[in-house]
């Protein structure tokens, strides 16, 4: 079942077209990397589905709720307030700069949306968001500050705070950009291991190499479009177009030489 | 005369002051936060009418325009009789003190990073969530120190009520002053102003202290 279908997305600034006409659809359970060049409108794709950007034109389906319900004088026109707030309980994301409330402990940073927006009780969100702190390996800073994490800590911690919502879907905006490789492998680790529990995931990243590993499914973007898409044994083994093995040379010269 | 005598008139004095001081800021403070959230609107017309009230109220002298809300009425619209001078000075104050109040809650809520405001809506919170949880009390971390300023500030500038005679500690002082041929009394009032500001300023560093927990 796809639980997330994106059929030819637009998003124009002005004049300037980020995102041409994209189309993709991601399956229960299924991971799919998106990598590309920085401009190539992998971010923005993934805030218009997100609806922190508003999309020009074209249809976002999640778990079955359509975002889009039609067009008028060439613009999207989005669904009722209730329907979108429904598609954004069903998904979550995790930003590359973390974005944690720096006033809350980690363990509010977790709690506070469970218990302010769906109404769980106290108790049990607490218990839920110590269950994911243990998971993440951080159990002992539920009472820290986030200024007091280093960088992969606070990420695991947002990564956490996305899963208290219980989402069925989870869209990662390059995690580990703001890592050093040493941190990078922490974050790398925890998405592996949701993988492995078949959460349905987009991840936009630079890692190709993680790419290649944890991906069921790889998309290629340039300019605003899908160059390629394929298994990550097709994209990264035997890329079909041009603009793709180009943009892999670089990788696979220094990520992928260790490997063999 | 003697301190006996002088500090119970200076006390009285000084308690209006404290009148003035309190209800400013009672009034100015969610004025501020309405007039900076007026300020940030999309719509132009708005944000021309309140950008020519910031700059009538920065840009011209208080003591003016305590004047101006005393007199106007009478002198301008032909009203019977002037208002209340202690509630035209706390009109007065009071839109005053909101303009400079604006402006800072302005910078403090601009200096919230964009990513809390995206990080907020992601995780569902409404706008009243989002404001009164998230941007608020980074916001008053951030604005503590400026608005010690301003409220240091308005402690002194109380005495500004002289001009349409109400009677506040410099007010009364300068009675004193002028009936007992001495400067005394305006030097203990100086010290009242002093010592209350020493106050409020131990009390705005106990402020920043405790918001000191997070970075």
């Amino acid at each position: 079942m796809a639980m997330l279908e994106v059929r030819n997305l637009r998003k124009c600034y002005d004049d300037l077209e980020v995102i041409s006409d994209i189309s993709f659809d991601v399956n229960e359970g299924e991971v799919l990397s998106v990598i590309g060049p920085s401009g190539s409108g992998k971010s923005t794709m993934l805030r218009c589905i997100n609806q922190l950007e508003r999309i020009t034109s074209g249809s976002v389906c999640v778990c079955g709720e359509n975002m889009i319900t039609g067009e008028k004088n060439g613009e999207a026109v989005y669904a009722s307030a209730d329907v979108l707030k429904k598609i954004r309980r069903n998904v979550g994301l995790v930003f590359q700069n973390f974005n944690l409330f720096p006033h809350f402990s980690v363990l509010r940073n977790i709690t506070e949306a469970p218990v302010s927006v769906l109404k769980i009780s106290k108790e049990q969100a607490e218990a839920k968001a110590m269950e994911l702190l243990g998971k993440m390996g951080l159990a002992d800073k539920a009472k820290s500050y986030p200024c007091e994490l280093s960088g992969g800590q606070q990420q695991r911690v947002s990564i956490a705070r996305a899963l208290a919502l219980s989402p069925q879907m989870l869209f990662f905006d390059e995690p580990t950009s703001a890592l050093d490789p040493e941190l990078t492998g922490e974050i790398l680790a925890v998405i592996k291991e949701l993988a492995a529990e078949k959460m349905t995931m987009v991840i936009v990243t630079h890692e190709m190499a993680f790419a290649r590993d944890v991906s069921d499914r790889v998309i290629f973007m340039d300019g605003g479009v899908i160059v390629e898409e394929g298994v990550p044994s097709e994209l990264f083994g035997n890329p079909k177009n041009e603009r793709t093995k180009q943009f892999l040379k670089r990788y696979s010269e220094n990520t992928f030489k260790g490997d063999k | 005369m003697d301190l006996t005598k002088l500090l119970p008139i200076l006390a009285e004095g000084f308690l209006v002051s404290i009148k003035i001081f309190a209800l400013t800021l009672l009034f100015s403070i969610p004025l501020g936060f309405v007039v900076s959230a007026l300020k940030m609107c999309k719509i132009p017309p708005v944000r021309w009418i309140i950008n020519a009230y910031i700059l009538i109220m920065r840009g011209t002298p208080l003591i003016l325009q305590i004047m101006f809300i005393y007199f106007a009425p009478t002198m301008l619209f032909k009203a019977d009789a002037p208002p209340d001078r202690f509630w035209a000075v706390i009109v007065a104050f009071s839109i005053n003190y909101a303009a400079y109040f604006a402006e800072i809650f302005r910078g403090g809520i601009q200096a919230v990073p964009k990513g809390q405001f995206e990080a907020a809506q992601i995780l569902g919170f409404n706008k009243m969530q989002t404001f009164f949880k998230i941007t608020l009390p980074q916001v008053i971390k951030t604005v503590l120190p400026s608005i010690g300023n301003e409220v240091i500030t308005l402690v002194k500038d109380t005495s500004l009520a002289q001009v349409i005679a109400v009677s506040e500690l410099f007010a009364l002082a300068k009675k004193q002053a002028s009936t007992q041929f001495s400067v005394m009394p305006l030097f203990v009032a100086g010290v009242f102003y002093f010592v209350f500001n020493w106050l409020v300023t131990l009390l705005f560093d106990l402020g920043e202290k405790k918001l000191s927990y997070y970075k």
